[in-house]
């Protein structure tokens, strides 16, 4: 793909802008590439950033109040920085019937964060998900790649200590 | 046909000289679920203990065999011998077992589950055939044939189990054959509203076009089941060979896998299989030599129910909100991009294989009229045994929740088929056959296959609440009577659990819900009511108790329970005065305690460590705040 490097108005500089480029170049700037390069991007930066948004926009010839319109649809795009951990806490239905409601406030409470947020020392982010495909095992949470089962109020707190 | 053969030799050379291992091999379940439950803990003391006693062993991780309450599962199988299944696997289990099995040849029936041999294995006979246990008895496994038996990641392994034989015979055959066999066979589409395969797949053949495509639909978003995703894990290459036989017969040269992109684990080994297929001539210009040339696209949901959808799922794998339009036209005419398309859902293309390896009556001996052949089911909620299963279509839901399941630890209250977009069935219903039309008369629907059990600790009004909200949530917004008909409905249930409802709710929700499901544009709309449509007609009293008494009798709705120490029970250990995140409880050691209502938050955190933790077991009790029982003689 042949695209220009550096432009004015723009807030990044050549590097960062060489390492979205990077980014784009196995894909053909089709509207069709959208969600995966929302994906991508979020993959290596964790989340979608104003800049990267912007950069999106020009690449695939799109505006971003449609990116912004497709990637708000999706529940796994974030527009706020990650923290060090992420924590995901299940409320699909099987892990509702079995508190995962609770569990998901005592998460809350315990680090002082709501869903969708970071909390102030980026330690960890928090998401609550409709389903993590472990019924027979709830309630369960998920903590990077990790997924903790049949979770309770008490059983939290020592596992969110051994993550710093 | 004659490299076929040649690919299917040397896979049934490698496969028959594995069965014939002179070294032990030890099988793990390492599906997300047994993930989740320790496996990789587990694999990690297995190869410690191994290295310790100088053992050689082979070790296969392979998918889940259905019975997750059993999880971490372990098996072994010494050389000759059948394998010997080890269930609820800890750690410190590990070297026990290998000891006694590995190294001193004795299954131990303490520890041994299930043995998976028949006839002649001289095992003790404490220990059972794993397909006797009660749960596995009754099952039919035709779609599932494979998981938890073979390594997921080997494309030989599938080959050997005659893997690919059902493709092979399609392209023998011919498109219109093949069709002509699935019509046979009855078989209709697993994701939920069983319509005929065959029916789409012939719209689709007979148009003309340039291009045509084939999706499978691995978007599993009903909260609550699972079944494609182990399907997926457990046997990749039975859901691709339904693709191929798919794309085949509608004539279709491209074909895309839309994937969760919450299943890391099934989409990795989905792009493991597609490598391999690519290897063997299974993917590419001239497949095995028959002039049919298809190629798979792998696109990962990026998280909206409402893709599920035939054209919401379009509209996202084309850059778009994933948002649905109206039909007609139907996808099979003009669908992705404008071209004619199927979208089959993953069991569907699971089942493929088999119909085409052993015919339409083969698999008409399985379920009933109209309703032939297998379907799989996530077994979940309140439930002694819970995990995948796979039964024959008309058997009764009593079959599945008790025989199979076990049935519910406390007194059984209903079950909810479908998912969100199901209902909730009462007690009455335990005798009615599953099977499209039975549920659909009901009030419910089949769906992709999410049962989930209620006990009398579950409260129905919360759960429609719990059910509502999310699909409000998922409502794409594009049509009013679902937009805000479900959010009006929501905001009603949550007056009723709140205590704030009145009588003349429970009329206002049944209107609203009658017309949400009949004027919404797709599916999500049109069965986004069922739960709470089902349970005001089967559930009212409890309704009426919310509403009337402001009283929950399954103590579950926040705002009309309270937490109570009892204190014939409570024998002032302290442990709930520590885990209390308010200081709602106090009291001296050895004392009972004192729970200040005005403070608790309803945490849960002192009823669980009275539960584990403490010695009274059972001091802290949740109870409706209009009950009326004595503390004392709880």
């Amino acid at each position: 793909m042949n695209t220009e490097i550096t432009r004015a108005g723009s807030s990044l500089n050549q590097e960062e802008h060489q390492s979205f480029h990077d980014l784009f170049e196995a894909y053909n700037g089709h509207e069709g590439d959208l969600v995966p390069l929302l994906q991508k991007t979020q993959e290596k930066y964790g989340y979608l950033s104003q800049e990267a948004i912007n950069e999106i926009s020009r690449f695939l010839k799109i505006s971003e109040n449609q990116i912004f319109g497709v990637a708000t649809f999706y529940s796994q795009f974030r527009f706020n920085a990650p923290g060090r951990h992420s924590i995901k806490v299940c409320l699909g239905t099987a892990c509702h019937v079995r508190g995962g409601q609770v569990l998901g406030e005592a998460v809350g409470r315990e680090l002082d964060v709501l869903p969708g947020e970071t909390t102030d020392d980026k330690r960890f982010d928090f998401q609550r998900v409709a389903c993590l495909g472990c019924c027979a095992l709830a309630p369960v949470i998920q903590i990077d790649s990790d997924i903790h089962s049949r979770m309770s109020v008490i059983r939290l707190k020592g596992i969110l200590e051994k993550y710093e | 046909m004659n490299s076929f053969n040649t690919v299917r030799k040397t896979s049934l050379e490698k496969w028959q000289a594995l069965q014939a291992s002179k070294v032990p091999i030890i099988y793990l379940g390492a599906a997300s679920c047994g993930i989740a439950a320790g496996a990789m803990e587990i694999l990690e003391a297995i190869e410690k203990t191994l290295e310790e006693k100088k053992i050689e062993a082979k070790i296969i991780k392979v998918g889940c065999i259905g019975p997750c309450y059993l999880e971490p599962l372990m098996d072994i199988a010494l050389p000759g011998k059948p394998r010997i299944s080890y269930a609820n696997v800890t750690p410190q289990k590990v070297p026990r077992i290998i000891e006694s099995y590995l190294v001193k040849g004795n299954p131990e029936p303490r520890l041994a589950l299930a043995h998976f041999g028949n006839g002649n294995h001289g095992f003790p006979e404490e220990i059972p055939g794993f397909f006797d246990l009660p749960m596995l008895k009754s099952q039919v496994r035709v779609v599932l044939r494979n998981c938890g038996l073979i390594d997921p990641e080997e494309i030989d392994h599938y080959i050997a189990n005659d893997g690919y034989s059902g493709l092979m015979k399609g392209l023998l055959n011919g498109p219109e054959k093949v069709i002509e066999i699935v019509k046979e066979a009855g078989l209709r589409g697993r994701g939920g509203a069983g319509f005929p395969t065959f029916k789409k797949w012939e719209i689709c053949r007979n148009t003309k076009a340039p291009q045509k495509f084939m999706i499978c639909n691995a978007d599993e978003g009903d909260p609550g089941a699972f079944m494609n995703r182990s399907l997926i894990e457990g046997d990749p290459h039975a859901v691709l060979e339904g693709l191929l036989i798919a794309a085949y017969a509608i004539g279709a040269t491209h074909g895309y896998i839309y994937i969760r992109a919450e299943y890391p684990l099934a989409i990795a080994r989905l792009k493991k299989a597609i490598g391999q297929m690519r290897e063997y001539g299974f993917l590419g210009k001239n497949i095995q030599d028959s002039g049919f040339g298809f190629d798979i696209t792998i696109k990962e949901g990026a998280g909206a129910f409402v893709c599920g959808e035939e054209t919401a799922l379009i509209a996202s794998i084309e850059g778009k909100r994933g948002m649905p339009r109206s039909r007609p036209p139907f996808p099979a005419i003009a669908g992705l991009h404008g071209m004619p398309t199927i979208i089959n859902n993953v069991e569907t293309l699971g089942t493929l294989p088999n119909i085409l390896r052993n015919g339409a009556s083969w698999y008409r001996q399985y379920g009933t009229q109209g309703n032939y052949g297998t379907k799989t089911f996530s077994l979940v909620g309140k439930i002694r045994r819970s995990g995948l299963i796979e039964v024959p279509l008309g058997m009764t839901l009593r079959q599945i929740i008790f025989d199979i399941g076990g049935g519910s630890r406390k007194p059984f209250k209903a079950v909810q088929t479908g998912g969100p977009s199901g209902g909730c069935l009462s007690e009455e219903f335990l005798d009615t056959p599953v099977n499209y039309e039975s549920l659909t008369a009901a009030g419910s629907i089949m769906g992709s296959g999410g049962l989930i059990v209620l006990d009398d600790d579950t409260c129905v009004v919360d759960l429609a609440r719990y059910f509502l909200d999310f699909t409000q949530r998922e409502s794409c917004g594009k049509c009013s009577p679902c937009r805000v008909g479900s959010r009006h409905m929501v905001e009603i249930l949550q007056r009723i659990t709140k205590g704030e409802g009145e009588a003349e709710d429970l009329t206002k929700l049944q209107t609203l819900g009658e017309t949400v499901k009949r004027g919404s544009l797709c599916g999500l709309g049109q069965t986004a009511p069922n739960p709470v449509l089902t349970t005001l007609k089967y559930f009212r009293p409890e309704y009426l108790m919310h509403v009337k008494e402001k009283h929950c009798p399954a103590a579950v709705c926040r705002d009309l329970i309270e937490y109570r120490v009892v204190p014939g029970k409570c024998t002032g250990c302290q442990k709930c005065v520590s885990v209390c995140p308010t200081g709602a409880i106090t009291g001296p050691r050895a004392e009972p305690h004192n729970l200040d209502p005005s403070k608790c938050i309803k945490c849960r955190a002192c009823y669980e460590i009275c539960r584990y933790d403490a010695i009274a077991g059972d001091a802290i009790i949740i109870k409706s705040a209009r009950s009326t029982v004595d503390e004392q003689t709880v």
